[in-house]
């Protein structure tokens, strides 16, 4: 099995170097995720990237070459924005979206930035380490006349 | 999120907007033309902005000359018989002419992914089996995949061929179960029958050899749960001397058949440039012409030692990827034939004491086993840190597990690409200009398990 090479890049380069990439041959994005490392006791980073909250991971696959390559960029608590590859991969609308909707990373730029699987008045982002199962009644639509 | 919008206010309002509020997905749906910006109406038409030629696409120029009050939004599903699920598009029509798709997904969501977080690697199969429910095996093969790499063993020769026999055999039940929805969604309702029963000569082998008939729990992280059972040649062999006699009936029923032929000839065409950027795998992009296999590709398990074609189309249209999940029926059952010969002795799970629980023999005769095998059952055994992305091809396309480990006995973050989930947004392109009569047919030739798509 071909194993992919990693690159870690900054949020300022993200767009440069995956635009480089598709012109590279990358034809293809096949995942866009996150992780939400705020529990995690400690990762393993190459040196002069700083290990911030949010990870945003990124799979692009080479079709001529069959080769893949894993884009880790780095996303704050603080500032939980990151700009969006929509008009490079149009494949990563409903992927974003679906980062955006459980872990709260907003894209910039991202055509219809609304949450995908949960329901529109839904609160919190579920696979945030903070959100506790369970912690937070099942929200149903309250019914006409009930109450 | 928006103070307008909270439930009670407007239900004890009792204002006439109550209804719409309860069924409503807010901004989720598609919304009025003029209320749209231009890159969400690209989308929504399709406009894949890649054209072809390799020239940008502006939405601006596109030309929208139909005047608003001819023009309906108009909702297909959830609930439709024909949307393979709980599927919801919202489609914009002029007459009986698509202009705007946009799927609304979301109702089957149960949040497997948060839930992986809570289970330990032994208990993720069960989890990950139920998401794409018509081939579970492919689930618990890429999620077993990637906890194999972290911990870093390798399984035994027998349970790589077994699960590549059973793999395989999903693949030939998963398209056979299309071949029966889809001669249904377009009115064959004889095909519907005959699907069934074949489908369910390999879901009897299945049940043989897990136990169950779907969501078998049957491949886990170092092998799989228990050896084929005696005979089972016999059984593989009977379905290899069925099936193809069957086949070449829906050859005479359908591929022929001049009524099926007008309902799926140049409709819902994508093109090769299109559906790569749209992320399309699986049967839909072979369909376009693309040879793109997993299987052939990026070798996974044994598929390097087996022969077998990969099926492509021409112009990606809903008979071509017709002909290409039928064709890959046809290979599937090639390889298997190659499995059953080539079926090493050995064992069927990686004898690694830290993943594997002892025999039961073992358990009766001795303390420390009963201590091994409980401790393994309710701790669970830790995984090494680090991350990994692995790959399999499943029936629709391009299945991916992402796993983060911690160094604990649970995962950190399981994250599955879908390729139901991916290829849904294919919909719009496909759509576009077609009769809403021929949504049906590319709504089906699409094969979305909304299981997956939702997660």
């Amino acid at each position: 099995m071909n194993e992919a090479e990693v690159l870690h890049v900054s949020r300022a380069e993200y767009l440069s170097t995956v635009s480089d990439l598709k012109s590279r041959g990358f034809a293809m994005c096949v995942d866009v995720t996150a992780v939400d490392y705020l529990t995690h006791p400690g990762r393993k980073l190459p040196e002069g990237i700083t290990a911030e909250r949010y990870e945003v991971v990124v799979g692009l696959l080479s079709l001529e070459e069959r080769r893949r390559v894993r884009i880790r960029v780095q996303v704050p608590d603080e500032d939980p924005t990151i700009d969006t590859l929509f008009y490079l991969y149009p494949t990563s609308e409903a992927l974003e979206r679906e980062v955006y909707d459980l872990f709260g990373i907003t894209f910039n730029n991202h055509p219809d930035m609304t949450r995908i699987v949960l329901p529109q008045e839904w609160e919190g982002h579920p696979l945030r380490k903070d959100y506790q199962v369970g912690a937070v009644p099942v929200q149903f639509k309250a019914v006409n006349g009930a109450e | 999120m928006n103070d307008s919008m909270d439930p009670k206010q407007s239900v004890l309002g009792g204002k006439s907007k109550d209804l719409s509020f309860e069924t409503s997905e807010g901004d989720q749906e598609m919304g009025m033309f003029e209320s749209t910006s231009t890159d969400e109406l690209g989308l929504e038409y399709g406009s894949t902005l890649r054209l072809s030629e390799g020239i940008e696409l502006d939405p601006n120029d596109m030309n929208f000359e139909i005047s608003p009050d001819e023009k309906m939004i108009i909702n297909m599903g959830p609930q439709h018989p024909s949307t393979h699920g709980v599927l919801r598009l919202m489609i914009e029509l002029d007459g009986e002419i698509i202009l705007r798709t946009k799927p609304v997904v979301g109702y089957l969501h149960t949040g497997m992914e948060k839930t992986a977080e809570g289970l330990t690697y032994l208990q993720g199969s069960t989890n990950v089996t139920r998401m794409d429910y018509l081939s579970p095996l492919h689930n618990e093969l890429v999620f077993s995949l990637a906890a194999e790499q972290l911990i870093g063993i390798e399984v035994p020769d027998r349970a790589s061929w077994i699960r590549m026999l059973m793999c395989e055999l999903n693949r030939c039940s998963s398209h056979l179960m299309w071949m029966a929805t889809n001669g249904m969604d377009l009115g064959s309702t004889s095909m519907m029958l005959y699907g069934f029963r074949e489908r369910e000569m390999i879901l009897a082998f299945f049940e043989k050899v897990t136990g169950l008939r779907m969501n078998h729990n049957y491949i886990r992280p170092g092998g799989v749960s228990a050896d084929l059972p005696d005979g089972w040649q016999d059984d593989v062999i009977a379905i290899l001397e069925t099936i193809p006699g069957r086949l070449d009936e829906y050859d005479e029923l359908l591929t022929g058949q001049p009524i099926f032929r007008e309902r799926v000839n140049g409709v819902g065409i994508i093109t090769d440039s299109q559906a790569i950027a749209l992320g399309a795998t699986g049967p839909i992009l072979r369909s376009t012409g693309v040879p793109w296999d997993l299987r052939r590709d990026m070798p996974y398990l044994h598929y390097e030692q087996v022969e077998f074609d990969v099926i492509v189309g021409s112009i990606g249209d809903v008979f071509d990827r017709y002909s290409v999940r039928f064709n890959e029926i046809r290979e599937s059952l090639r390889i298997i034939a190659q499995v059953v010969e080539k079926m090493p002795e050995g064992d069927y799970r990686v004898q690694d004491k830290k993943v594997t629980p002892p025999p039961r023999m073992r358990i009766d005769e001795s303390m420390e086993a009963l201590i091994h095998h409980f401790k393994i059952f309710t701790e669970g055994y830790k995984v090494p840190e680090g991350e990994v992305y692995v790959a399999v091809e499943s029936p629709r396309g391009e299945l991916g597990c992402y796993m983060v480990s911690d160094g604990s006995a649970k995962p950190y973050r399981m994250h599955i690409r879908g390729p139901s989930f991916v290829n849904l947004q294919t919909l719009p392109v496909m759509l576009r200009g077609g009769a809403i009569a021929d949504a049906i047919a590319s709504i089906s030739s699409v094969d979305p398990v909304m299981g997956e798509v939702d997660r």
